[in-house]
């Protein structure tokens, strides 16, 4: 009965840890990474330069369709 | 090499890429892996233009990572290659292939080495040469 239990929990466990991934890191996070000279790098992901490069970003892979 | 080559070059070697074109600062293609290239290039352009904007530092390449597929833009000085692939390509290597496609379609505008004069034949060959003929 304890043994059921655990098994029950374990597998409980690993669904809402599936669905945590989905939510958060499964599906690919849309963002712009831009690489400059001096060997830095920015990630955008969120805000309202992000939002404008991506929006380029589609419109140039709709171009290239 | 010319730049159609080395896009065909590029297309084969990486098969991440789906599309790819070749152009100057001021929006002159060189080539071309799609029909419509100017479409593609006057987005780019204005993709890069953008991200320009964001930091005083110049920008060498960038990529935009959307649902659909990701573009990638390596500039050269006044040189550019912009690409489309599908979703999560694999980047460092994409990058790689497209400043390979830069440097060698680049190579191209290099002048060619002065052609060397053809070697003289020693004075003897020559004279046999003369006198039996």
């Amino acid at each position: 009965m304890k043994r059921k239990l655990l098994v029950l929990i374990a597998a409980a466990g690993a669904v809402l840890a599936a669905l945590a991934f989905l939510r958060h890191g499964g599906a690919r996070r849309e963002r712009v990474d831009l690489y400059f000279a001096d060997g830095s790098m920015v990630s955008l992901g969120e805000g309202p330069d992000a939002e404008r490069l991506l929006g380029l970003g589609r419109a140039t892979l709709d171009a290239a369709r | 090499m010319e730049a159609a080559q080395a896009l065909a070059d590029l297309t084969e070697i990486s098969t991440q890429i789906k599309a790819a074109v070749l152009f100057r600062a001021d929006g002159t293609v060189d080539g071309a892996t799609v029909a419509d290239a100017t479409r593609f290039v006057e987005a780019a352009r204005a993709l890069l233009s953008a991200a320009d904007g964001i930091r005083a530092e110049p920008l060498v390449q960038l990529e935009a990572a959307i649902a659909d597929g990701s573009v990638f833009v390596v500039r050269d000085g006044e040189r550019v290659v912009a690409a489309v692939t599908g979703p999560e390509p694999t980047v460092g290597l994409v990058f790689y292939d497209l400043k390979s496609c830069l440097r060698t379609s680049a190579g191209s505008e290099e002048p060619e080495p002065p052609k060397r004069a053809p070697k003289r034949k020693p004075k003897e060959e020559a004279e046999d040469e003369s006198s039996e003929a």
